[in-house]
């Protein structure tokens, strides 16, 4: 991994400063610890989201970001063999707690997957789905609007207006990501999940996708996992380090990249190891 | 780089050439082209041989040998006491087959009294004649009296001697067809009123001990109601299962051994289901007997472990990027299922129940248990009706002795392949058509 340059080095301390202001704590993981049937996958994880920032989860392949990722909105309950321990919190309620219910959570906290996946369905059908399963809109016009403007939001209007109805998978990978991104924001969630988003992405649609993110952060929170620093730095207010399933160090994105506490971050963003 | 003259450079010397054993490697290969092509070649030998032999046997089944004859519904033969209005059975057990050997013999001039040569005629025309006159009479009575023309079936005997399907080197008496037979079908042959027309009988007659009047009517209806009952009850309750199994089901020791027990069930000799279908649907349920009814829900039985597999292993192949799209989008699992996943897995699903039809309408085994063997002359007006069914009603023509019911039985192979053949071309279209990739 090449070491950051100086030109994203600024931008996020920039970013930074801009965030200063809102410091409100939007998720809250208390001692997560995630088992794969006996296996311990993460352990005693306290890391805090906050709102309308967005916290970049790094970490060497297999060291539990993603995994912690997923409990934020329970995507790890499909899993059988998967066990949660610990409290995460959503504006101080326990998700886990019996009187969340799932389906609700997840209008709540959307996610973006690594892989673009939109339904192979027409481009408008994908992003009123989740309109639709939650009924957010009564009327046609209603549904409508909500697609309008969430793919304005996600920057993808201008490129597919004229063929909404064709299918959502003869767009191209970037276009896909952008398209996935609306389909999320189209059920309004207070906070948005992104693993990975640009992994299966080239520069250029990479670019545009950041472009995005930085965007969506005046009124989303989002919590992305990635493998480029480059992109942790450039995107992120706030850094999350794991390794080997334990959070190794949490704090604002420059700090971590210039002056990381634990010798495991710094050998990390500076390509030693991973 | 390049600044120092190719002739002043240094050229390695190539090394020796090590034997690899590339030969050895390319004969094993080139013998394993040739068992390859060896094996598909003698399966397709006996492919052709097979269809072949059916084809060559059974196509004479499509074509059936009549004469027409001016039948002249005389009231005397028909009625003779003049009782018909008030005793409608008259007109049912009139002698009509005279009325056919009058028209046959005045036709070939031979003299009614001349009973040596009358005789003679005995065989030439089918016996079906009777009822074939009959429904004449019965549907319009006001045709006593007058005279028209009907196409009277002719004998299987004389039906194969026309094909030419009777050696007429052997002598006389060890043949089923006289000489004398012979050269009044060549007669009526020359002036055309022995002719062959398509044979639409194939198709509608019952069953029958005389192979011109006997036809695959009754099975083709068993048949079809026991594919209706199939599809309605193994199509959902199959589905319901698998999407159960799939997507719902906890995955664990119990859930392992009911999917070890589906896929042996899917291998169990059919007969099994057929002697569970007496045991429980017949003799503890108390269903009728040879009913399409009762061979439906044993084949039912049979068919669910092929869809069931079919339709687990289509669920399972949509990819889990679908599944954790609807679910992170906050889709209900039961929204997830029936909105995204079933419709992915619709073309899979089919394909696997066509698959699963084509198998229970070629099966014969379990339906001879439950007494779908019988001799059925009347269309079944219900599933609980007596019926047989297309496979079945070929075992019954191939234990016949007659050479026309061999013809027949070849015919309706014929005709079953093609109704397989139909279904496994559509459930390729099928899956052609609304595959998806990814």
């Amino acid at each position: 991994m090449n070491i950051m340059t100086e030109q994203s080095l600024e931008n996020a301390v920039g970013d930074k400063m801009n965030a200063k202001s809102n410091e409100v704590i939007k998720m809250r993981g208390d001692k997560v610890g995630v088992f794969y049937g006996e296996k311990q996958a993460l352990f005693d994880v306290n890391l805090d989201v906050r709102l309308n920032q967005v916290t970049a989860l790094i970490g060497p392949s297999g060291c539990g970001k993603s995994t912690f990722l997923r409990c934020l909105n329970r995507m790890n309950d499909t899993i059988d063999s998967a066990r949660v321990t610990g409290k995460i919190t959503l504006d101080q309620e326990d998700i886990y707690d019996k009187s969340i219910d799932v389906v609700e959570l997840r209008a709540r906290v959307g996610m973006v997957f690594q892989k673009p996946n939109p339904f192979p369905k027409s481009i408008y059908e994908n992003v009123a789905y989740g309109p639709r399963i939650h009924g957010l809109a009564k009327r046609k016009a209603d549904m409508d609007q909500i697609v309008e403007s969430s793919l304005k939001k996600a920057a993808i209007w201008n490129e597919v207006k004229d063929r909404l109805h064709e299918p959502g998978t003869g767009l191209s990978g970037g276009q896909q990501q952008r398209l996935c991104i609306a389909r999320a924001i189209a059920v309004s969630p207070e906070v948005i999940l992104m693993d990975e988003p640009c992994s299966a992405l080239d520069p250029i649609a990479t670019a545009r996708v950041e472009e995005l993110i930085d965007e969506l952060r005046q009124n989303y929170t989002i919590v992305i996992v990635t493998h480029s620093m480059q992109q942790a730095a450039r995107v992120s207010q706030r850094t999350a380090m794991f390794h080997l399933g334990y959070l190794v160090e949490e704090g604002a994105t420059d700090k971590m990249f210039t002056n990381p506490d634990d010798k495991r971050t710094q050998d990390y963003i500076t390509g030693r190891f991973g | 780089m390049t600044d120092i003259p190719l002739d002043t450079m240094v050229r390695a010397a190539a090394p020796a050439r090590r034997d690899i054993g590339l030969k050895a490697r390319y004969a094993a290969e080139r013998r394993f082209r040739i068992y390859g092509v060896l094996a598909i070649s003698v399966g397709l030998a006996f492919l052709a041989i097979m269809l072949i032999t059916i084809v060559s046997k059974g196509y004479t089944a499509f074509w059936q040998t009549t004469v027409t004859l001016p039948i002249n519904f005389d009231e005397k033969i028909i009625d003779p006491s003049n009782k018909r209005a008030t005793d409608p059975d008259v007109l049912i057990k009139a002698n009509y087959p005279k009325l056919a050997d009058k028209a046959l013999m005045a036709k070939l001039g031979i003299d009614p009294s001349n009973k040596p040569m009358a005789l003679k005629l005995k065989g030439f025309l089918s016996e079906g004649a009777r009822v074939q006159l009959r429904d004449i009479v019965v549907a319009d009575p006001s045709v006593i009296g007058t005279t028209r023309n009907v196409d009277i079936l002719a004998a299987a005997n004389l039906d194969s001697a026309f094909k030419g399907q009777i050696d007429l080197n052997v002598e006389e008496a060890r043949r089923k067809v006289s000489d004398q037979q012979i050269a009044w079908m060549n007669q009526l042959k020359a002036d055309g009123t022995m002719a062959e027309h398509f044979n639409k009988g194939l198709f509608t007659y019952g069953a029958s001990s005389r192979p011109e009047t006997s036809g695959m009517g009754v099975a083709i209806i068993g048949s079809f109601y026991m594919m209706v009952i199939v599809l309605l009850l193994a199509l959902p309750i199959g589905v319901a299962a698998s999407i159960y199994l799939e997507e719902f089901a906890k995955k664990n020791r119990f859930t392992d051994l009911i999917e070890v027990n589906i896929n042996n069930l899917a291998a169990v000799p059919s007969i099994v289901f057929g002697l569970l279908g007496l045991a429980v649907f017949i003799n503890f349920l108390g269903m009728p007997r040879s009913a399409a009814f009762v061979g439906g829900l044993v084949l039912t039985l049979m068919t669910l472990p092929t869809i069931i597999i079919a339709t687990r292993a289509a669920l399972a192949a949509v990819p889990p990027s679908i599944r954790s799209a609807a679910l992170g989008l906050g889709a209900s699992k039961m929204q997830m299922v029936f909105q995204h996943i079933l419709p992915l897995a619709a073309p899979g699903i089919l394909t696997g129940t066509i698959i699963g039809l084509a198998r229970a309408l070629g099966e014969t085994a379990p339906l001879l248990l439950i007494g779908m063997v019988a001799f059925v002359a009347d269309y079944p007006k219900t599933p609980f009706d007596p019926a047989t069914a297309l496979p079945v009603q070929i075992y019954m023509w191939a234990n016949e002795a007659e050479r026309a019911f061999v013809e027949r039985m070849s015919g309706a192979i014929i005709i079953l392949l093609v109704f397989l053949m139909a279904m496994n071309i559509t459930a390729i279209v099928l899956r052609r058509r609304f595959e998806r990739r990814w």
